[in-house]
Formats: structure tokens, C-alpha cells, sequence
């Protein structure tokens, strides 16, 4: 699959420590889980929350979702411990938190390479997603986004970005506007994914909707959150218009017309079609197809052609 | 023993009497006439009034081996009926059967009497420490589970002769014209003494709010009631309709609620004239929550809500989104408050919610009901009677007549509670025949019965996770394993009636 086309709207913590919740993985609507081993878990379950994360994997066949984990930061004694016993398990990758320089991610890169070739599995398999979440991190995130090829978003991380600024986080926001801008610059340059912080207070349900509306304005593909009841408003904001959805349609139509003609030039209503309309329509028509709006599956030989 | 048309046994004769096993859910015709009971008189100038409930007892002409019975309206906050068998008691009266609408935790009291032997039967189901008592073969006294129209039935048809009946009467005027809206111990609707009032032969108003004649409105009428009593209390107010009715926030419900309500309008139901009834349970109500938002939405408006009757039923009433609210029980104050207030929110018997021999009861009229369950079977039978460890420890409710007599009956269950799975090869006891059910939904899929491909077709374009119910129960069991199987004695302590009066199954005593 063509990754920065992956649908990642909603990145939902489950706590790793817990067997009741990671049973409900394989039902969640969400696009992608982080099973968590760092701040969810306390320091003496640390090594139990790793066996059972992975025991829970190794059964868990018929994936419905992306998987990553959250990992204890690198420098800690734990960060490389969770890397040796979950990744057989095979995980679809890791959230790094802390990673506030490029050095970081690149030296979980090399550890994840000798895992994958350990583990007699193709190099590049797992993906990590850096945590954007202290004033370094935010500085450094243009050149984290493209430090590895195995970074295929970034995630923003606003608690602990505020406790490293000294403030206090707001339900509006104001004082994170800067950094989740530069975050989401960061990724688009880098042609990958924008995922968006956490919404601390499950029970507000409207700052939260309007938390989300704020996100996707800004341009993040997704957010973490913390509880299953967020997901769906996630899905209903990232929802495609009726009309974005029937432009879609009409362009993939006639895309599909102009292969078949064998032109790469095609128009739409005198206009003319180019490579990125093509790839943002066929994003409306993913997201819309996995919320049932339309009945159409998408395939990346539409989008890029067959060589 | 004979086998039932489910592969259950169950007992020729119980307590003495012959018993029908379950044939089907086409329900048996009944024969003959309707009970009666005695032609009274109450001549001008006659007092019902009597000082205490011993008097009452001793003017009702109780005697050893007759029958009682007292409503379940106030719930575990009730002190009736405890107070009732006491008196019994003193008086020295044995062997006496109770045939109240359920029995409570709180009747819990009862259990020394029977050991005593002043009860020695129980037409009527349980809830809690009786029937784990009767599980365990703590006592010994034949109980026989029924439904809340089928109870109405037995009345009816004389099956179960009730020789007084004692009416806790929250308003209640010295003549017995009652009501339950007011008074410290209001419960609003009064639906399930009705038929006490029309079929025991003797019927006693208790009250600990006697108003000056007449009381307005009048619920059950003078007409009805022997003798008038008024005790200090009826029972604890903050138990008596006190639930805390609130949608669940736990997100395996409000997913489990979310299927329940698309199933719904999949279904095609959900038009305008639609009828609905739910539990009061947490998912119940969030599955009405999301029915509401649809029925806003699409600016659906239904006939109506029925059953048991909570805040948020007032609330969709108030909304203009039900014509009318047919309560046969509060469940909140909430309801008791509209009941009291609104010609909208009406009152109704239980022979009118659910008897299946009558002109046709209301719960022919429901479109959709959400029922919940504490084990549901891969040939879709419910058991909400026994639990796990196999105590029987819950009444049916309205269960049965409900999912036989709605269009669409949805069971909603999460598939694992405390580690066991909810979908087995065979409930324990089978209180709901799959005949009646329709969909079962989980949060791990949603199992539709073979008889209704059309809607599987629907739900499947919907896009909702349709599994077979035994691809279902074996990815249940994947996460659980099979638990081991409760053995049990071949002592049969309870009966569980279908509606009409067949046996569907029987309960044993439990091997500790």
C-alpha cells in the first residue's frame, strides 16, 4: 500500500498493561491502535505489559488495523527491551516518543534493521512514528520527518510539549498553534502524515469536536486519542462532503477513461486532471468508502497507472 | 420427566399439579371462561377501614394452604410483604403460597419462614437471595417462573387463585380508590396489581397516605378493594424507583448500542408510527439515545414507548417523538413525576402489556424491543433466569412477551462478561425460546436468526459486522475458553413457564 495514502484518522491508545482492553482491540473502529508501554504502564509492569502485548499480537492473526506501540523512550532502561521481545510479534511499527532530534529516530531506524534481518523479514516493515512533544522536537521536526524512510508521520504531543514550554494547555488552544502548524509543515514537506495530540477530557465532548475541526483545518491527516468513545467523532469531521464525494467519483471516472485511451492527460469539465487532484480524490473516496458513504474500492493502479 | 420441543426436560407433574411441556411459540388456545371470584356486597353505611394489617389478615379469612400476593412496584425498597408473611406468621397460619408480580433482595426476610414452613410455595419468580437459597437447597419450596403477562394470564384462567391480595397503595382514600403518584412511597404506575385487584379474592389496600375521599385520579377503584389499611410505611423511598437511569459511557456498550439502534433502521421499523420498548440497563437506554437522534434526524414521530418506563422514554415523549407512553412500571422519578402530570403517559395493566390470552395485548403493537441477557445460545434461546454459577437469581420480566410479540426482537450483550462468553451450545435454563428472538447483537458481531435473510441482507449492505452466531460463539470462546459446565442435582426447584402456561424449562438445585 502506498503509505502517505493510508487511512489514519483516529490512533487510539489502549493501555498495554491490560488484558480486558487489548481483547477489544480487534473491535474498535479505529484506523490504527498504539498499545502503550510507556506512560500507561507503571514502572513494576513494565516487563509483565511487554509479554502480554506480545502474547496478545502473536494471536491476534486477522489484523483489522494498524498496530503500533509506544515504546519506553530509547534512553530509559526499558526502550530497548520492548523493541527485543514485542517486535517478533510483528507489529506494524513503533511510536517513538521523545524523539526530539533526528539522531534518535535514526538509531531506532538501525536497531530496527538488524530486527528485521534477524527476523528473516523484509527491511523497512516496520514504520515508526516520531512523538513530536517538547520545544526541541518541535525545532527539529523538519529534518526528523525525513531523517528515515521508515517515518511515515508525525505525531504531535501536547502535554508534554506544554510541560516543556512551562504553560498550562488550554481547551482552545492558542498556545499550541505555533508548534502544530510547524508539525504539520514538517510532514506535508516530507510528503508523509500529520497526527494530532490527544484531547485530555473525554467527557467534553463539544471542545472536543471542535478540537478536531481545528486539526483537520490545519492539515493533520489524524489524531491520537484516549478513549473509543472519540472515535467516531473523528470520522464524522474527517467525513467527505456529498460533493467532494461525487467530484471524486467523476474524477476517478474519467481517469479511468483516459487510461483506457491511453492518454495521460485527461479534463474534467474543460479542466485539466493532474496527479495530485487524482490522489486527493482517491483519499475522499478511501475515507468515504470506510465509513460506508460510497460502495468503492479503490485500488493504487488507478491512482498511478500500471507500468 | 417429558422432553419440550427445545430438547429441555421437565417435569410431568410439579407441586402437584400436571404440567404441558413447551411446544412452540404458537402458543396453546386456551379453553373455557375467564376466573371469577365471589359477588361482594359492601352495604352504605359499611366501613373498610381497619386498624392494622392483622386485622386485615384475620378479616380477610386467610388460612392455612391458601395464596397471596403483593406488587413489586416498589421494588427492593418494598416493606410489605415482609411485614405481611410476619403477621402470617403470628397468627399461626401455615403452608401459604406467594404469588406477588416478583420478589426482591430486600424479601430476603422471607427466607427463615420458609424454612418454618408458613411459606411453602412460590407462585412467582425471584430475584436474588430466594433463589439462590432454593439453588442451593437451603429450602424447600417449589417456585414457579413466570413472565409479567404470563402471571396475568395465570390469574385469569385461575391456574394461580389468589385468595388475598395486599396492595401497596401509595395514594389511597379510606374507601380504596387508589392511585401510585403521590405520597412519599410513589412509584407511578400500578400495572401489575390490576389483575389482583380483578381476580384475588380478597383484596387489601395498604397505604402510608391516606387522603380524604376521593382520591383523584383513580387508578384501581373502590369497587375492587375489601379492606383499607394504613401502615407507617410502605417502604424505603430511596429504594423504591431510585435506579439511577443513565445512558452507559463504557464504550463496549455505547459500540454494543450503536449496532442495536442501526439494526433498528435497517430493519425498515423506524418510520413514522414507530413503537419501542427497552430495558432500563445503561446500553438499553444509549441504544434509545441513538434511536432518538435518528428519529430527530429524520423527523421520524413513533406511536409508542412502552414497558417499564424511565426518564429518558418522558423525555422522547416530551420531544413530540411518541405519541403516548404506555408505562405498566416506573422505572425513575422521573417517569412517576410525567405518569402523574401528562394524559399522554398512560397507565396500563399487565393482562393489557403482555397476557397472551386476551383480545390482543400491547406488546403485539411493538415494532422494535431491546432485551438484554445473561447467556444467549447458538440456536438463539435466552436465559436471563439463572447465572453463570447456576443460582437462579432473576425474574423473566416482561422478556418473553415482549420478544414474542414485537416485529424485531434485539438481544444486546457484551460477548464476554467477567471472563466467561455470553454465547454458549445451550443456555442453562432457557427463559426466551429463539423462536422469538431476532437479532443478537455483541460488540464483537451481530448474529441474525435464519428466518430473516431479508434483514441479514439489509444489515450486510449497512455495512454492520452480520457473523454466523456459531462463527461468533467460536471467536468468543477463542478469547475465553470453555468454561467448565456447572453441575447440578437432579432436584428440580423451579419451573420456568412460557407465556401460556407450557413449560419451557426447569431449574435444579445446584451440586456444591
Amino acid at each position: 500500500m502506498n503509505d502517505a495514502a493510508a487511512l489514519r484518522r483516529t490512533l487510539l491508545y489502549v493501555p498495554g498493561n491490560m488484558p480486558s482492553m487489548l481483547q477489544n482491540i480487534p473491535i474498535f473502529n479505529c484506523d490504527c491502535v498504539f498499545i502503550d508501554l510507556e506512560d500507561a504502564v507503571p514502572l513494576n509492569e513494565k516487563d509483565a505489559a511487554r509479554l502480554l502485548v506480545r502474547s496478545f499480537l502473536e494471536g491476534y492473526k486477522e489484523r483489522n488495523k494498524e498496530i503500533f506501540y509506544r515504546i519506553n523512550p530509547l534512553d530509559t532502561e526499558w526502550g530497548f527491551d520492548d523493541l527485543r521481545t514485542v517486535l517478533p510479534a510483528l507489529p506494524d511499527g513503533v511510536r517513538l516518543p521523545k524523539a526530539d532530534t533526528p539522531e534518535i529516530v535514526e538509531r531506532l531506524d538501525t536497531f530496527l534493521t538488524e530486527c528485521e534481518e534477524n527476523l528473516g523479514i523484509e527491511i523497512g516493515k516496520f514504520k515508526i512514528i516520531p512523538s513530536i512533544e517538547s520545544a526541541l522536537g518541535v525545532i527539529n521536526c523538519i529534518k526528523i520527518a525525513r531523517c528515515s524512510s521508515r517515518v511515515i508521520a508525525l505525531a504531535f504531543g501536547a502535554e508534554d510539549y506544554t510541560a516543556s514550554m512551562g504553560i498550562e494547555r488550554s481547551k482552545t488552544g492558542e498556545e499550541l498553534f505555533h508548534a502544530r502548524t510547524r508539525v504539520v509543515w514538517a510532514a506535508k514537506a516530507a510528503g508523509i502524515q500529520a497526527i494530532d495530540t490527544i484531547f485530555p477530557d473525554v467527557n467534553d465532548e463539544e471542545s472536543f469536536e471542535k478540537e478536531v475541526r481545528l486539526s483537520k483545518r490545519l492539515g493533520f491527516t489524524g489524531k491520537s486519542l484516549i478513549n473509543p468513545r472519540q472515535i467516531d467523532v473523528v470520522h464524522k469531521v474527517f467525513a467527505p462532503t456529498k460533493e467532494e464525494i461525487d467530484f471524486a467519483l467523476e474524477v476517478i471516472d474519467a481517469i479511468l477513461k483516459a487510461r483506457e485511451m491511453g492518454t495521460g492527460v485527461i479534463s474534467l469539465r474543460g479542466k485539466m486532471i493532474d496527479a495530485p487532484i487524482v490522489k486527493r480524490s482517491s483519499n475522499v473516496l478511501k475515507t468515504a468508502a470506510s465509513l460506508g458513504l460510497v460502495d468503492y474500492e479503490i485500488s493504487d493502479e488507478v491512482i498511478y497507472g500500471t507500468k | 420427566m417429558a422432553l419440550n420441543s427445545l430438547g429441555r426436560y421437565v417435569p410431568e407433574t410439579f407441586n402437584g399439579i400436571k404440567r404441558t411441556p413447551y411446544n412452540s411459540e404458537a402458543l396453546l388456545t386456551p379453553q373455557g371462561n375467564e376466573y371469577s371470584r365471589p359477588v361482594k356486597i359492601v352495604r352504605p353505611g359499611e366501613r373498610k377501614l381497619l386498624s392494622g394489617l392483622r386485622e386485615a389478615i384475620i378479616a380477610s379469612g386467610l388460612k392455612d394452604g391458601m395464596t397471596i400476593a403483593t406488587h413489586h412496584h416498589l421494588r427492593n425498597g418494598d416493606f410489605l410483604l415482609n411485614q405481611v408473611v410476619k403477621e402470617i406468621d403470628a397468627l399461626g397460619i401455615r403452608n401459604i403460597t406467594i404469588a406477588s408480580s416478583s420478589v426482591h433482595p430486600v424479601h430476603a426476610e422471607i427466607i427463615p419462614y420458609i424454612k418454618k414452613g408458613v411459606i411453602t410455595s412460590l407462585e412467582c419468580g425471584v430475584n436474588g437471595p430466594v433463589g439462590e437459597a432454593a439453588s442451593k437447597g437451603e429450602i424447600d419450596c417449589p417456585i414457579i417462573v413466570r413472565s409479567h403477562g404470563g402471571r396475568a394470564r395465570s390469574m385469569m384462567t385461575g391456574e394461580v387463585v389468589v385468595d388475598v391480595a395486599f396492595v401497596a397503595a401509595p395514594c389511597c382514600d379510606e374507601y380504596g380508590n387508589m392511585n401510585g403518584y403521590f405520597g412519599p412511597s410513589a412509584c407511578g404506575s400500578l400495572g401489575y396489581s390490576h389483575v389482583d385487584a380483578r381476580y384475588a379474592k380478597t383484596v387489601v389496600a395498604v397505604t402510608d397516605n391516606l387522603v380524604p375521599y376521593p382520591v383523584c385520579p383513580v387508578v384501581i377503584p373502590q369497587t375492587c378493594i375489601d379492606y383499607v389499611v394504613q401502615v407507617e410505611s410502605l417502604g424505603d423511598p430511596k429504594k423504591i424507583v431510585s435506579t439511577t437511569t443513565r445512558v452507559t459511557k463504557d464504550p463496549i456498550g455505547l459500540m454494543i448500542a450503536k449496532y442495536a439502534a442501526e439494526v433498528i433502521r435497517a430493519s425498515g421499523l423506524l418510520k413514522n408510527g414507530f413503537s419501542f420498548q427497552t430495558g432500563a440497563g445503561g446500553t438499553s437506554l444509549a441504544v434509545a439515545d441513538n434511536v432518538r437522534r435518528m428519529m430527530l434526524e429524520e423527523k421520524i414521530k413513533g406511536s409508542f414507548g412502552s414497558g417499564g418506563i424511565t426518564g429518558y422514554f418522558v423525555d422522547m415523549l416530551e420531544e413530540g417523538l411518541f405519541q403516548t407512553l404506555l408505562d405498566v412500571q416506573c422505572f425513575d422519578l422521573r417517569a412517576v413525576e410525567s405518569i402523574s402530570k401528562n394524559m399522554c403517559h398512560q397507565e396500563i395493566s399487565a393482562d393489557t402489556y403482555a397476557n397472551p390470552f386476551n383480545c390482543g395485548a400491547v406488546v403485539n403493537m411493538l415494532d422494535a424491543v431491546i432485551l438484554g441477557a445473561t447467556e444467549v445460545d447458538v440456536d438463539f434461546n435466552v436465559n436471563v433466569n439463572t447465572e453463570s454459577n447456576g443460582y437462579l437469581l432473576h425474574n423473566t420480566g416482561g422478556h418473553t412477551d415482549t420478544a414474542a410479540g414485537a416485529k424485531l426482537a434485539i438481544i444486546v450483550a457484551p460477548s464476554i462478561r467477567g471472563r466467561l462468553p455470553i454465547i454458549l451450545d445451550q443456555v442453562t435454563t432457557v427463559t426466551t425460546p429463539g423462536e422469538n428472538i431476532d437479532v443478537i447483537v455483541t460488540e464483537r458481531g451481530i448474529a441474525v436468526n435464519s428466518k430473516h435473510e431479508d434483514l441479514k441482507k439489509e444489515l450486510i449492505k449497512a455495512k454492520i459486522p452480520v457473523k454466523d452466531i456459531h462463527d461468533l460463539r467460536k471467536e468468543i470462546t477463542q478469547i475465553t475458553g470453555v468454561p467448565r459446565p456447572v453441575e447440578f442435582t437432579d432436584d428440580v426447584i423451579a419451573l420456568v413457564e412460557y407465556r401460556d402456561g407450557s413449560i419451557i424449562d426447569s431449574v435444579r438445585r445446584v451440586k456444591e
